[in-house]
């Protein structure tokens, strides 16, 4: 009995792979040769879908500007949300406890609520259709997490490393950022890694508040599934190459996977 | 209840190393009598834990036997050898009650409800957990589940041996005496034969009849914490045994006594020249050492006061060395000469005792 | 760890986030608050109209339809990938490029961008030229997920088990993962059976990672958007239309502003409560 146990989670992965090899295998594929024939692996085996999303302005493009405003975003979520957490851990205020409810429910507040006013805020802070936008927009429900993720790291630092801090000289800036942040690396690291995971996935925010110039990826891609009717080597190319952007993080990740759902909150 | 016999244990964690394996255990032999209370005693590293694996059944020695009463139980499982072992944090199950962790094995065991009932009852009284029987395991304090899992051990008769792994690892200081002095009782008790792991001196030294003190994956010493103490087999065994340890100082010998920086030491015997040697040291513990206007001079590097006695470091030719004083003793303030008291004074070869005795 | 100290001053270091999440949070709530109440023809003129939204939404068959679409699938859902998350978590390796193999496999899905998941299931799924479409029907099952609703059903829960379920086996792993290995030797020399191991040692232990598990997919099945409305636009018909897809055909769609105001203000309540419970029988839980 103990012997078999390996069978599921082999199973599981094959099913989880079948869909990718899926997209895979018709990437490399005419739109033709999809539509024609039913076969496992290409028959006539060709690049032209790659090729197209390479050369073609309107589709790399795209994958510039996703990959722009994710980065953008990670970056504002996580520097905004390491002072907040670090009042969060180690000062009680105010309204503290409530001020952190109250960011949490951010997380639970369903996007298509906001598609309808975020357009309307956005058009009129003249940021519509800039990456910036998206990136703001997503501060929405990344910021609540970043400071979750990262309160948990850093309740896990003892307050005894900052008084020794402090009684060693260091203003509290430069103790911040030369002793505390290095200390809660992988908090960083696990808040970072889910920013760009929610950012980069989200699609309903990001379609509405772009339209040409900051238009992601997935836009371009949806409107080529509409519009030119099902050019379906090409669709498949391109979602096969964003993909990509995510197999990279998990493998350097990969170390801390399990880990850092473990620790801090977890 | 049973004897435990350990022979020519080996282990290595990485048996396929072939020259450059590295052995956790190198050669155990012992033997643990019926009833007996024994610890294990050593620094970390030192083999005691995967020791004590070896013997509950969790880990297969790479060669070797285990026998409980002259039964082979080598290759049986834990729960075929009828062990019981009391890990270094609490291991209860939180969502039943004080009653039903100690009812667990029991009623795995397919034992009847009265017999059960009067078996918990009998242990939980033991433990003092009587009034908490009702309570959810989940809810006691540290020590309080402590004495859950040393329940689930006793309440089984059929417990060839008992191990503790540095039970008192999570428990508050205050109350590590109590338990201390409860397991002791136990003991007196029920008589199984007990092992007790620990790097704890005192914990070893308070609990166990015999005391093995291991390093680097070797017994150095098995015997009585008044053997251990008054002579150590090994420098190891001087060195962590007694607070301050045994003090070592290099010297040679002539004519079986030895000699330390031209001054001769006193033994109560001579002893024969060892063949070949590539460390020899004289050890004496800072109790035996006393202050003697006709001994060699050393020079005083610092008095510490303890209290009822002081420990003062001294000095003679580049090495150092400590002297117990007691209270009412006054210390010279210089010009200070100490001898050994020769009965306590041993010689030790590459870190073993040497104490053949010259053949005439 | 010495405790919290009192200081105002804190709220210096928390008031960036609170500026970028109210910008964010509070300006669009309060302008779907005033859609809600007032009525437009267009031109920036509005009528008040209280609480007439609100009744027609809650009264409205569409409504209903919808909300209980979205129930019966976050139900399934969840009855799928919670048992199944743990169970996977159980078997897998422990240690060793193993246990890293499958955990990099298994977070991939997490990563792929939303609709490029429903897009990558359309293809796989479609009658002819899908593989999964192919080989269903080749075995003799009429299967076409584009034009009858218990094919769309059985595929966009697929699609979801497909997308999400790794989050709970993740979550699983790293609550069974912090287990210390003590707790096994004991089971083993008490000599439990395995099911006594899942129930008094496994399942209590991770029961915190569960909770949180649980919360996640409830909330974020009960907004699904994306994947299904790539994969089948919210049919055949409106039989796969949960309670955002109808949302967004409401709003951005029909620019019915008031009517789509208020069923955001109404599903955006029904989520804060729900996940309010939730949290408040983690919280009992954890006291105990």
């Amino acid at each position: 009995m103990k012997r078999l146990t390996w069978i599921v989670p082999t199973l599981y992965i094959i099913f989880l792979m079948l869909p990718i090899y899926w997209l895979v295998n018709m990437s490399f594929k005419t739109t033709n040769e999809i539509l024609g024939t039913f076969s496992l692996w290409p028959q006539n085996f060709t690049f032209d879908n790659y090729i197209k999303i390479f050369t073609d302005r309107t589709w790399y493009q795209g994958y510039i500007n996703s990959l722009s405003y994710v980065f953008m975003n990670t970056v504002i979520s996580v520097t905004a949300a390491l002072p907040a957490a670090y009042a969060f851990s180690r000062y009680k205020f105010l309204g503290d406890k409530h001020l952190f409810f109250w960011l949490l429910t951010n997380r639970m507040a369903p996007p298509a609520v906001f598609a309808l006013p975020f357009f309307q805020l956005y058009s009129a802070s003249g940021l519509f259709d800039t990456h910036l936008a998206v990136a703001l927009a997503h501060c929405l429900f990344n910021i609540p997490l970043a400071v979750w993720i990262l309160e948990g790291f850093m309740s896990g630092v003892p307050r005894e490393l900052d008084e020794t801090a402090y009684v060693d000289g260091y203003s509290f800036w430069r103790f911040f950022i030369k002793i505390f942040l290095p200390s809660i690396a992988a908090g960083i690291g696990v808040a970072a890694f889910f920013c760009f995971m929610f950012s980069w996935v989200e699609l309903l925010l990001a379609k509405t508040l772009t339209s040409v110039d900051a238009k992601p990826i997935a836009a371009t891609m949806t409107r080529t599934a509409s519009t030119a009717g099902y050019e379906l080597g090409l669709l498949s190319a391109a979602g096969t190459l964003t993909i990509i952007p995510g197999a990279f993080v998990i493998y350097f990740v990969r170390n801390y996977i399990a880990k850092g759902f473990a620790m801090g909150r977890v | 209840m049973a004897e435990v016999r350990l022979q020519q244990i080996r282990h290595s964690y990485n048996p396929d190393a072939g020259e450059k394996t590295e052995y956790a255990l190198e050669k155990i032999d012992q033997v643990w009598e019926d009833g007996g209370a024994y610890a294990l005693l050593g620094p970390s590293g030192c083999g005691k834990s995967t020791l004590l694996n070896i013997v509950s059944g969790l880990l297969q020695p790479t060669e070797g036997k285990v026998l409980f009463d002259n039964n082979d139980v080598t290759s049986r499982t834990p729960d075929q050898r009828n062990i019981a072992q009391i890990f270094q944090f609490p291991v209860v199950y939180d969502t039943m009650t004080v009653y039903d962790n100690l009812a667990f094995p029991l009623r795995n065991r397919k034992m009847g409800n009265a017999e059960i009932e009067e078996r918990v009852k009998t242990v939980a009284e033991m433990l003092d957990l009587t009034a908490s029987l009702n309570q959810r395991a989940s809810g006691l304090t540290a020590d309080g589940k402590q004495k859950i899992s040393l329940g689930r051990g006793l309440v089984r008769s059929d417990v060839n041996i008992m191990m503790f792994d540095e039970p008192l690892t999570v428990i508050d200081p205050h109350l590590k005496w109590q338990l201390r002095t409860k397991l002791k009782k136990l003991h007196r008790q029920v008589g199984f034969t007990m092992v007790y792991v620990t790097h704890d001196q005192t914990e070893a030294l308070t609990f166990a009849e015999k005391v093995a003190v291991m390093y680097e994956g070797e017994v150095v010493q098995f015997g009585t914490p008044e053997e251990l103490f008054l002579k150590p087999n090994h420098t190891f065994v001087g060195h962590f045994i007694g607070s301050p340890g045994m003090n070592f100082l290099p010297c040679e010998l002539d004519g079986g006594f030895p000699v330390f920086n031209g001054n001769r030491i006193k033994i109560s015997a001579p002893v024969s020249q060892p063949e070949t040697t590539k460390k020899m040291e004289l050890g004496v513990r800072p109790e035996f050492v006393k202050i003697d206007a006709n001994g060699f001079p050393v020079n005083i590097n610092r008095i510490d006061d303890v209290g009822r006695y002081k420990i003062v470091k001294v000095e003679n030719s580049g090495h150092y060395f400590n002297v117990y004083v007691p209270e009412e003793l006054e210390i010279p303030s210089e010009n200070m000469h100490v001898s050994f008291d020769p009965e306590n004074t041993h010689i030790y070869c590459d870190g073993w005792l040497h104490d053949k005795k010259e053949s005439s | 760890m010495i405790a919290r100290v009192t200081n105002q001053k804190a709220w210096f270091m928390v008031l960036p986030v609170i500026l970028l999440v109210a910008f964010n949070a509070v300006i669009p709530l309060m302008t779907v608050v005033n859609y809600s109440v007032q009525e437009t023809f267009g031109n920036n003129v509005f009528f008040w109209e209280g609480f007439r939204w609100y009744e027609e939404v809650l009264n409205s068959e569409r409504f209903h339809a919808s909300m209980l679409r979205q129930i019966i699938f976050t139900s399934i859902i969840l009855l799928i990938e919670i048992p199944l998350g743990i169970a996977i978590a159980m078997t897998m390796p422990r240690k060793g490029l193993g246990a890293t193999l499958c955990l990099v496999l298994m977070s991939l899905p997490l990563l792929i961008p939303w609709n490029v998941v429903g897009a990558m299931w359309n293809i796989f799924a479609l009658p002819e030229i899908g593989l999964l479409g192919h080989v269903v029907n080749s075995m003799g099952i009429d299967y076409n997920f584009t034009q009858q609703p218990i094919s769309a059903w059985i595929t966009i829960i697929a699609m979801d088990v497909w997308h999400w379920t790794s989050l709970v086996v993740l979550l699983s792993y790293a609550g069974l993962s912090a287990i210390p290995e003590a707790f096994y030797h004991a089971a083993q020399i008490d000599t439990a059976t395995k099911w006594q191991i899942f129930r008094y040692i496994q399942l209590p232990k991770i029961k915190h990672v569960l909770t949180i598990a649980i919360l996640l997919r409830f909330m974020d099945s009960f907004m699904i958007y994306t994947e299904p409305f790539v994969l089948t636009g919210g049919g055949p018909g409106n039989s796969t239309t949960f309670l955002s897809t109808d949302l967004v055909k409401i709003a951005l769609g029909q620019f019915d502003l008031g009517p789509a105001a208020a069923m955001s203000l109404i599903y955006f309540l029904i989520v804060l409560l729900l996940c309010w419970v939730f949290y408040t029988l983690m919280m009992r839980n954890e006291e105990q």
